[in-house]
């Protein structure tokens, strides 16, 4: 098999830079992704919020190779423990999936294949990667079983899919993305088709699976909530950019960005009782659609003449704060947090 | 770790009911097949059939070639239950000797379309573009093409060179493969896309293997479907073919030819063209109802 280098300490496992994802080819292409660059170190989680369609989930997309036909990155690079995946041969981008940057998918009823029992498909991770004989990957995945919760291994290794809840169907897709010890993993909104109550064992697996072994995780979400608890960095997309970047702490408490101010304050509260929930006027934008100025600008409170006309560029507000608005200052300032 | 653990009761919980264990969706559907009457009717029929094909001896000991002139034409008797016919041999004998070769055809034919077909579709279907351009015009060049003129034009310029079942179904094959590509095409359409597909992927798996462990297993089963009623329509065209001299020809046994030998003395002796088309019938109506059955079963909307 090929080698693969290991990384240590602080040298980031994922680098994102200046990436760009298109959908359709030539002139006639649509913007989704402009410009998006990050770090992911190992045993770090590093959350993407946003509206849907901001393009978090392209960007994930991206990283792991999976675009659908008709997108395509148009620029930029994406760095994997110091390898150019965009440069490197498909056959050695292939091998690295799965065995050194995994993902668990979205929508777990559909991401399990039904005519396949669960410990076939775990067990599969080893027999292409491995070339492990079907006995000793069953052997490996029954193991795998066990280590994400899932009762009577042994017995459920045969059962199929659909004899499973959609909890536990998320947690064999996480058996699957941890089989080979990945490095780094991108999990794409993996509790928004889970009910409530199995969302917080999910997370809690998830994240208990990263801290043990200290992954890097790319954690996609719309869930503020989520964010707070488990993301050491946040990175917040409004129509395919970055509009701030920051610790999650920062982010809910002190937004230097309207967007995020906008976002933090319709995360509901337990102690505060509202008739109803803030919510942002207008419509989510989207980069094709988007000026010559500030994309969020057509719904941002503090709108002014400079915001369509030049789009602010993301700037350092503080030490390990990135935002991209012309009046970050301000709103930092502002303690109030309402919303227009 | 000890948290991930304390998680697990909870999700015992919600776990499948014991009784139905481990059932795969083609699992689900070999027991809905189970419980129809139909389907034991069509398949007590074609175990029969088989039987006749595979051992003809346990049914007759009467040899279908021992004909005797002095009993051309008769009626049906004690002893000789479906009469004899212009050549003075027994029908009962020749019909059952005869579903060898007739089922033989339909089978190998069956098997050969389903083949070039479900292959070529497969092909089409996951790889799209420039390969797939290609397969679907050839695929409908074959299926502009009326496999019954098709097969009448090549076995007649083939002539009476011999190969009987095998030249047979290869013809019909190579006729008949164009339907099950388009189905497969399709059925591989809609899966190439489904969210595992893109997981196995991410896992890293070759395109070999997305193929045909991903994509096959669960773009098979309208082939599968398509394939059974195919063998009754199969059977029908190698009757049809024998009976216009173009199929399998004498001293080969078959329905078809018995037909044929029989049609023109349909007004003075009946029972020569009666009983082996009967039980040609009889086998097409088996296999179209267990068709049926199948496509039935496969199909989630009935459940």
């Amino acid at each position: 098999m090929i080698g693969f280098k290991t990384t240590s300490g602080g040298e980031p496992l994922l680098e994102v830079e200046a990436l760009s994802v298109a959908l359709g080819r030539g002139a006639g292409a649509i913007p989704i992704v402009a410009d998006l660059s990050f770090q992911v170190r190992p045993g770090e989680v590093v959350a993407v919020i946003g509206e849907s369609g901001a393009g978090k989930s392209m960007s994930a997309l991206a990283i792991m190779d999976i675009l659908p036909p008709t997108a395509g990155v148009t620029g930029g690079s994406i760095r994997f423990m110091g390898e150019d995946l965009l440069t490197m041969p498909a056959q050695r981008r292939r091998m690295l999936r799965g065995s050194r940057m995994a993902m668990v998918h979205q929508d777990a009823p559909t991401a399990l294949n039904p005519v396949y029992s669960i410990g076939w498909q775990i067990a599969e991770m080893f027999r292409v990667h491995r070339g492990a004989t079907a006995a000793d990957a069953r052997r490996e995945a029954i193991a795998l079983m066990k280590k994400v919760g899932l009762p009577n291994a042994e017995e459920r290794a045969g059962a199929y899919p659909h004899q499973f809840s959609g909890g536990m169907r998320q947690r064999a897709m996480i058996a699957m993305a941890i089989a080979l010890e990945p490095a780094f993993l991108i999990a794409d909104e993996p509790t928004t088709a889970l009910d409530v109550t199995v969302q917080r064992q999910i997370l809690d697996l998830l994240v208990g699976l990263q801290q043990e072994r200290g992954m890097g995780l790319l954690l996609i979400t719309h869930d503020f909530g989520v964010v707070a608890e488990v993301a050491d960095r946040v990175i917040v997309l409004y129509a395919g950019r970055v509009v701030e970047t920051g610790t999650p702490d920062a982010i809910l408490t002190n937004p230097a960005h309207p967007y995020a101010r906008a976002l933090a304050a319709c995360v509901p509260h337990l102690d505060s009782s509202v008739e109803t929930l803030p919510s942002i006027p207008g419509m989510s934008a989207s980069l094709a659609t988007a000026g010559p100025g500030c994309a969020f600008a057509p719904r941002c409170p503090l709108r002014r003449p400079i915001c369509l006309e030049t789009r602010p560029a993301l700037r350092e507000i503080a030490p390990g704060r990135r935002a991209a608005c012309h009046f970050s200052e301000e709103v930092l300032a502002d303690d109030s947090r309402a919303v227009a | 770790m000890t948290d991930l653990l304390q998680a697990t009761p909870r999700a015992a919980k919600d776990g499948v009911e014991p009784r139905r264990r481990n059932r795969s969706l083609t699992g689900e559907a070999l027991a809905l097949l189970g419980r129809s009457p139909l389907v034991w009717v069509a398949l007590v029929v074609l175990a029969i059939l088989a039987a006749m094909a595979i051992a003809p001896g346990l049914f007759t000991n009467v040899d279908p070639q021992r004909c005797i002139l002095l009993n051309s034409r008769k009626p049906p008797a004690y002893g000789s239950w479906f009469g004899f016919d212009i050549q003075g041999c027994d029908v009962f004998a020749r019909t059952v000797y005869g579903a060898r070769a007739s089922l033989a055809v339909a089978l190998l034919a069956t098997l050969g379309s389903t083949l070039i077909g479900g292959a070529l579709g497969l092909v089409a279907g996951f790889n799209g573009g420039i390969i797939d351009a290609v397969i679907s015009r050839v695929t409908d060049v074959v299926l502009g093409l009326p496999t019954l003129l098709g097969a009448i034009v090549i076995l007649a310029t083939l002539g009476n060179t011999g190969g009987g079942v095998l030249r047979l179904a290869l013809v019909l094959s190579l006729l008949g493969w164009a339907t099950e590509a388009r189905l497969m095409r399709a059925s591989v359409l809609q899966i190439r896309n489904a969210e595992y597909v893109r997981a196995a992927r991410v896992a890293g798996a070759s395109s070999l293997w997305i193929a045909l462990r991903h994509v096959l297993p669960n773009a098979v089963a309208p082939l599968l479907v398509l394939a059974t009623l195919s063998l009754g329509s199969y059977v029908g065209t190698e009757a049809t073919l024998s009976y216009l001299g173009l199929g399998l020809q004498p001293p080969t046994i078959s329905w078809g030819t018995a037909i044929s030998d029989a049609q023109p003395y349909l007004a003075s002796a009946p029972h020569m063209l009666m009983f082996p088309s009967l039980v040609l019938t009889v086998t097409v109506l088996a296999l179209v109802m267990l068709g049926e059955a199948v496509r039935r079963a496969f199909d989630p909307r009935s459940r």
